[in-house]
């Protein structure tokens, strides 16, 4: 119940609030959700998600015909669709060890991946790419995955290091661009998405990348010794995917290079006049995102034992954008975002089998959260939250200030 | 219109910013507000002007309450505010942008610039703006484009304009403008809030004077009141306002600078061949009337832009090809001009804006790590030394008041053993205590043995500081003279004429072109 606000101009910082995490302010920081709006954006589609199992429910449809004789059916029936849903929802993602083991390997890949975009993000850049990097990254972990022999545990440390090395190398094509030409990264990494998928399909062509005696655009699993091995029905590369998020955590926050990334994504002027190399710091923070992506990669292609195909990286390399942003840009926000992302794809499955709700109520709650998490104004219109200097207030201070 | 605070409170979590202020702003005054960094001028206007809600406390409007959720309300009511970071659109005309936010329209949404482009000539002859309506706001100099916020508030109707800290940006030329303009508005009827660390513009153009310190006003005074007595009320303890400083020791050349020449990105040649020395154990005060040249110089200095010609020497070394970094590692301190774009980062905290350039060294890091118990009781000592008021180290930048963000980079640049100084209008903004001490410190590392190079396009400044004076006009330097010599004589160069000064000073310096 307090700041007011004001039109913001493009280059001011955003205000400061209290108790709040106090890394954002660099120019694209103005499209990070608050704590608050996350949640909300994320109780509201449940809400409307709720809706939507409602009325794809036939016997809630049924009852509809005679509601203004018998409306206690409608309810009832209404009641009973959304908690079987979203009890399938639960259980199906966090209900069981088998369903905790599905939703950890589907957050894996994503993990990494917003971690990707979030370390781009922090260092102000908007990397669009993890998806053309995991591409590179599954080229080249198949690749060295099928087509080589090497002793287990040896193999698969050189394809886990060629897939993150591929990853890095496409997104580090977008960091040069930029840093030499000054190419606006958005663009080159967009480019760059649609390179890497006509490779894919390029080289699932051609005879190198197919099954013996196959046509199909489909590559050889990988061998045996280049996968992870499974701890409990879990592959220990999801292992990796935290250890990244605390190697991503020290980098930032501990480490001399993480606060050059900070303060060049904050303000490059005068993290140039303080003697920081702006332009290296562009080239090296989009190879690191692409490392992580290519990280993403691993888990799929090493870890779930994925065969190269065009669609082998789904929609992850996108939906770590939006995990990375549902994660504010933090380290710990897209572990969360992932393993929410992860147990939505996982327990959408189960509230098919179990309650008969459509698979795609699970992509489209996902949509929904993004679309609020995307539209503040819009869910604190909903809730009637007065603004509280989300997004942009800007006070005046003395000049500069 | 009359405009009163009864009781007005604000607190930022548990600090309080504002504490039960009663003022009164009466018609057709310019009251003028006074206090140190961080006393709450700033936030007790932006909650005059609905920027900030008050915590407790009312505003009346000639007697009745008001209550400005939004500066809409409050330019609904008659309040207009310059800020310090003008809200204008660069690429749109003045009188476009005068026309923002309340188009005027001839019917079926076509704009009538015609009209708006009226109103502003109208205004700028009214009160003797000297604006043309149809000039692109980013042509404009500061001093111009902070009228065209004045006239956006006159559009409005204002009958109470609010000027926080309009000259800390401005010349001293477009100040005396300023202050003719202040007085128009005055005899219009036209009151005025006048924020201000300089307290010969207070008694120049002030009605009354109130004094804030810590949140709380602590008294009122007349303009009439001596300077030295003003500073005490706003400090809360005696402020010496000359600088006590013995003669210099100099030493050899330190820092020489030989024909630099530096050309913009729009092939404007901006510094013309310029060469002098800064000694060990001196100050070299850089005099000029801003966009002479001083911010290119100055940069290339540092090897922010390179110079397209010339050379500079560190002790004998050519570093006009180093980057900044390995200038600063060479023991170059530098004070940028504009702070918020080049000395701070505004959403890292204190602490970490502490060691901006410094987190490389040994002292703050090991390998790639970041020491950061280091880092965190550097924060701590300058701090305390600097009189940084934050709630504590953690706190944003962004959260400081204007003056408390200069020290921060000052103690920064204080805070290493230095070769040379470069310090750019390094009080701008500072309150009267601080810039005692800023001047102290500036003379004890002359004392030490540094080079320090002052720029400043304020005279007083220059002049309390400065053991030699070198003038910039039009990217030259027009002459380098002592400062016992009057300040007409420093004017006249600054204005660009020569005289026989110029030869005369180049033979103590050197052969300088
Ligand atoms: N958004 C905020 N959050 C926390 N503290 C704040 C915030 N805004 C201002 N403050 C604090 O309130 C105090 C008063 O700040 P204000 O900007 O009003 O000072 P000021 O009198 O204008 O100083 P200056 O002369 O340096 O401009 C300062 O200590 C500042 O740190
Ligand atoms: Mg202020």
């Amino acid at each position: 119940m307090s700041d007011v606000s004001v039109q913001e101009p493009a280059k001011s910082p955003p205000p400061e609030r209290k108790g709040e995490a106090r890394e954002e302010g660099n120019r694209w920081a103005a499209y990070l959700p608050t704590i608050k709006t996350t949640v909300a954006a994320v109780v509201l589609a449940l809400l409307i998600g709720a809706l939507l199992i409602i009325f794809s429910t036939p016997r809630v449809i049924e009852s509809l015909k005679y509601f203004f004789s018998y409306p206690w059916d409608f309810f009832k029936f209404a009641g009973i669709a959304v908690w079987d849903g979203y009890t399938a929802l639960v259980k199906g993602s966090v209900g069981s060890w088998n369903s905790i083991e599905r939703t950890l390997e589907r957050a894996a890949p994503l993990i990494c991946a917003g971690l990707g975009v979030s370390l781009a993000f922090r260092s102000g850049l908007f990397n669009i790419g993890a998806q053309g990097q995991m591409l590179a990254g599954a080229i080249a972990a198949g690749y060295v995955g099928f087509h080589f022999d090497f002793p287990p545990g040896l193999h698969l440390l050189l394809a886990a290091v060629a897939a993150i090395a591929a990853g890095a190398v496409w997104g580090g094509i977008a960091g040069w661009l930029k840093a030499a030409t000054g190419a606006h990264e958005v663009i080159s990494t967009i480019m760059l998405n649609y390179v890497a998928r006509f490779l894919m399909i390029y080289l699932l062509g051609k005879e190198l990348f197919q099954r013996p005696n196959s046509n199909d655009r489909l590559s050889p699993p990988p061998a045996e010794s280049a996968t992870f091995p499974q701890v409990f029905g879990v592959h220990t590369g999801v292992l990796l995917a935290f250890l990244a998020a605390l190697g991503v955590w020290w980098l930032l926050e501990r480490s001399t290079t993480g606060f050059e990334m900070r303060a060049v994504g904050a303000n490059p002027s005068a993290a140039a006049t303080a003697g920081m190399h702006v332009q290296r710091t562009y080239f090296l923070a989009m190879a690191l995102a692409g490392a992580l992506a290519g990280l993403a990669a691993v888990m799929q292609i090493l870890g779930q034992q994925d065969s190269l195909t065009e669609n082998v990286a789904g929609t992850v390399g996108f939906d770590a954008i939006t995990v990375a942003l549902l994660g504010r840009a933090t380290t710990l926000g897209p572990v969360l975002g992932g393993l929410l992302f992860g147990a939505l794809s996982s327990g959408g499955l189960a509230m098919q089998a179990a309650a008969g709700v459509p698979p795609e109520l699970a992509q489209v709650l996902q949509a929904l959260i993004v679309l609020f998490v995307a539209a503040p104004a819009l869910v604190r219109g909903v809730l009637r939250v007065k603004a509280e200097g989300d997004g942009g207030t800007v006070l005046a201070k003395g000049w500069g200030g | 219109m009359k405009l009163e605070m009864r009781g007005l409170t604000r607190r930022f979590g548990s600090f309080t910013a504002n504490d039960h202020i009663d003022l009164t702003i009466e018609p057709g005054e310019i009251h003028c507000l006074l206090g140190e960094n961080g006393a709450g001028k700033s936030t007790l206007m932006n909650m005059l002007y609905g920027l900030l809600e008050p915590t407790e406390g009312e505003i009346l409007v000639d007697g009745e309450p008001a209550d400005f959720d939004t500066p809409g309300d409050a330019i609904a009511a008659g309040i207009g505010m310059v800020h310090q970071h003008f809200m204008l659109v660069p690429v749109f005309t003045v009188a476009e942008n005068v026309m923002l936010g309340r188009e005027q329209t001839r019917g079926l949404g076509i704009l009538d610039r015609g009209k708006a482009a009226e109103l502003v000539r109208e205004l700028s002859t009214r009160y003797k703006l000297a604006v043309d309506p149809t000039a692109l706001v980013e042509n404009l100099p500061v001093g111009v484009q902070q009228r065209v916020e004045i006239i956006k508030a006159l559009a409005n109707e204002a009958k109470v304009l609010i000027l926080d800290e309009p000259t800390a940006v401005l010349t001293p030329q477009e100040i005396d403008e300023l202050m003719d303009i202040m007085r128009a508005l005055k005899k219009q009827g036209t009151s005025i809030v006048f924020i201000t660390h300089k307290l010969r513009e207070v008694k120049a153009v002030g009605d009354k004077i109130t004094v804030i310190r810590r949140g709380k006003v602590v008294g009122t005074a007349s303009p009439d009141a001596p300077e030295a007595e003003l500073a005490e009320m706003m400090v809360g303890r005696a402020v010496n306002l000359t600088v006590g400083k013995e003669p210099p020791k100099v030493g050899k050349p330190v820092l020489e600078v030989n024909g630099v020449t530096v050309v913009d990105d729009r092939g404007t040649t901006v510094v013309r061949d310029v060469s002098f020395d800064a000694r060990g154990g001196e100050v070299l005060g850089i005099a000029g009337v801003q966009g002479n040249g001083q911010t290119e110089l100055i940069k290339s200095l540092l090897g922010i832009i390179r110079p397209d010609a010339g050379k500079v020497l560190l002790e004998g070394q050519d570093i006009s090809r180093h980057g900044p970094k390995d200038s600063l590692e060479a023991g170059i301190g530098y004070i940028p001009e504009d702070r918020a774009h080049d000395g701070y980062v505004s959403s890292f905290s204190v602490r970490e804006n502490l060691v901006l350039d410094l987190y490389r060294r040994n002292d703050f890091s090991r390998g790639a790590a970041l020491k950061l118990d280091a880092i965190e009781k550097n924060a701590k000592a300058r701090i305390e030394e600097f009189d940084i008021r934050t709630e504590n180290m953690n706190s944003s930048l962004a959260s400081l008041s204007g003056g408390n963000q200069q020290k921060v980079v000052v103690a920064r640049e204080f805070s290493r053993p230095l070769k040379v100084l470069i310090a750019s209008q390094p009080t701008r903004g500072v309150d009267v205590g601080s810039i005692e001490f800023i001047h102290k410190r500036i003379i004890e590392e002359r004392d030490r043995g540094t080079a320090v190079i002052i720029v400043s396009t304020e005279l007083d400044e220059i002049y309390a500081l400065s053991d030699r004076i070198a003038v910039m006009y039009d990217g030259r330097i027009v002459g380098t003279v002592t400062p016992d010599i009057p300040r007409e004589q420093i004017g006249l160069l600054m204005a660009g004429a020569h005289d026989g000064h110029e030869t005369q000073a180049h033979e103590t310096q050197g052969g300088a072109a």
